[in-house]
This record gives structure tokens, C-alpha cells and sequence, in this order.
């Protein structure tokens, strides 16, 4: 039904959670409907410029419907924004398979 | 008369209402009101390291005015640092871009989008959420 993206530090369920959105090393999306977590490697980590513009559209393009993060930069707030795309902000540091378990009701 | 004053973009609100000093034997109530498009100044400056130009663009106002806007935040940290004087923030000249929510269970803040009509908190479900726009 629906799709979250969680940004991690690694590829594994116990990664840590990443507090940056366009300089997240790893992407986890999580699927509600089949339960199951894909990874996906940040290509724009180490662009120079419109890193969080270029990773939003990303997210548009996997149908996310929620992005889990520690912080949006101003471009990629409104552009998300106009997507229709969910941001949540939490700032505790814990592992993706936290996150997931506390989605996950 | 002077012209009016411009509303200032604010991406999201302050997470506090204020800091208190602390260790101190003054006994005082007084405080220092930091307008919200301050803290927004200090946070694109200092904190996302960007230059006044493209500050003040995002912030809907001329470079002269992100300055002085800059300038009158870093003062009033200052005078409350000398002065040991509690800062509290309050709403100012700003507007926010988009509607921000706190969850009061789980502390999570997140946007809810118009495509999205259920109010519950994305993080916990829960319908103890708060509008963060409106003091």
C-alpha cells in the first residue's frame, strides 16, 4: 500500500539511522504491503551541488509516500513538498530495524 | 509612514520555546524574545553554512535585510549570554512554508500532505499531534 523511505548509514537492517536526507549514504525503502526492506545506494552522497533537489526527485521515481529523516534541506522541503511526499523528522539515534518496528503497528 | 513589513520565510520553526541559562545566582525573569526569522538566520548562516545571497532568497527578503535581520539575532544571543538573560522565541514578521506537526507521544515532527487525510502521527499513530505554526 504504501512505501517509506528511511535513511541509513548502511545497507543492513542493522544500520544505523542516517540524520542527513540528500547526503545519506543509503536509502531503506520499506514496503507495508510485502513487509520487505531494498536498499539503495546514494549516488548524489558526494555530488557537489543539489544533492537533496536530485535525491528527491529520486524518491518520487520509488513512489515513496513517507520519507523518514533527521533533517530536510530548504530545496528538497519544497520540492517534496509539491510531490505530496511525507517528511517526518526524529532525532533519536537508533537502527533502521528500529524504525521499521516502530512503523510497523 | 514606513512601508510595510515584508514576511520573512521560515523553513520550520524553532524545536524549543526558549534556553535558560543556568549555574547562575540571578534571580531574574527577564528574558529576550528572539523572532523566529532570527533563529532562521543564524540556522542558514551558521549552521547550513550558506552565504547572505542565497540565505536571503530563501528567506523572500533583500540581502540588506537578511543582514540586519542576522545582525539583530546575533546581538540579542549576546546580550542574553553577558547578561545571563533567558531567550524565548516567539512568532515575529514570518510565515512557514508548510504546516509542521509534533506528535506529543513520541516527539517525532513531520508534514502532513494534502493527499493525506487521516491527522495521526506517521511514527506512532497517534492522535496527540499539535500544529507547530500556531502559538
Amino acid at each position: 500500500m504504501s512505501k517509506t523511505v528511511i535513511t541509513s548509514l548502511g545497507n543492513e537492517l542493522t544500520s544505523q539511522f542516517d540524520k542527513r536526507f540528500g547526503r545519506a549514504e543509503w536509502f531503506c525503502v520499506f514496503d507495508s504491503k510485502t513487509k520487505e526492506t531494498t536498499f539503495i545506494k546514494n549516488e548524489f552522497v558526494n555530488s557537489n551541488h543539489g544533492a537533496g533537489t536530485k535525491v528527491a526527485e529520486l524518491m518520487f521515481e520509488l513512489k515513496a509516500d513517507k520519507i523518514i529523516s533527521g533533517d530536510f534541506g530548504p530545496k528538497a522541503k519544497e520540492l517534496l513538498e509539491e510531490l505530496n511526499i511525507q517528511m517526518v523528522i526524529i532525532q533519536d539515534s537508533t537502527s533502521i530495524q528500529e524504525i521499521v518496528k516502530r512503523i510497523v503497528v | 509612514m514606513p512601508r510595510r513589513t515584508r514576511l520573512r520565510k521560515v523553513v520550520a520553526p524553532p524545536e524549543f520555546k526558549g534556553y535558560k541559562p543556568y549555574g547562575t545566582n540571578k534571580e531574574s525573569q527577564e528574558y529576550i524574545e528572539l523572532l523566529y526569522e532570527e533563529y532562521e538566520a543564524i540556522k542558514l548562516a551558521d549552521y547550513d553554512l550558506m552565504n547572505h545571497k542565497e540565505a536571503s532568497e530563501l528567506m523572500g527578503v533583500s540581502r540588506a535585510t537578511f543582514a540586519r535581520i542576522y545582525e539583530s539575532a546575533r546581538r540579542k544571543i549576546a546580550q542574553a549570554f553577558v547578561e545571563t538573560k533567558e531567550i524565548v522565541t516567539v512568532y515575529g514578521n514570518s510565515w512557514m512554508d508548510e504546516t509542521w506537526f509534533l506528535c506529543s507521544d513520541c516527539h517525532a515532527r513531520f508534514t502532513i500532505p494534502k493527499t493525506l487525510e487521516q491527522e495521526i502521527c506517521p511514527m506512532c499513530s497517534s492522535k496527540q499531534i499539535e500544529s507547530l505554526n500556531q502559538k
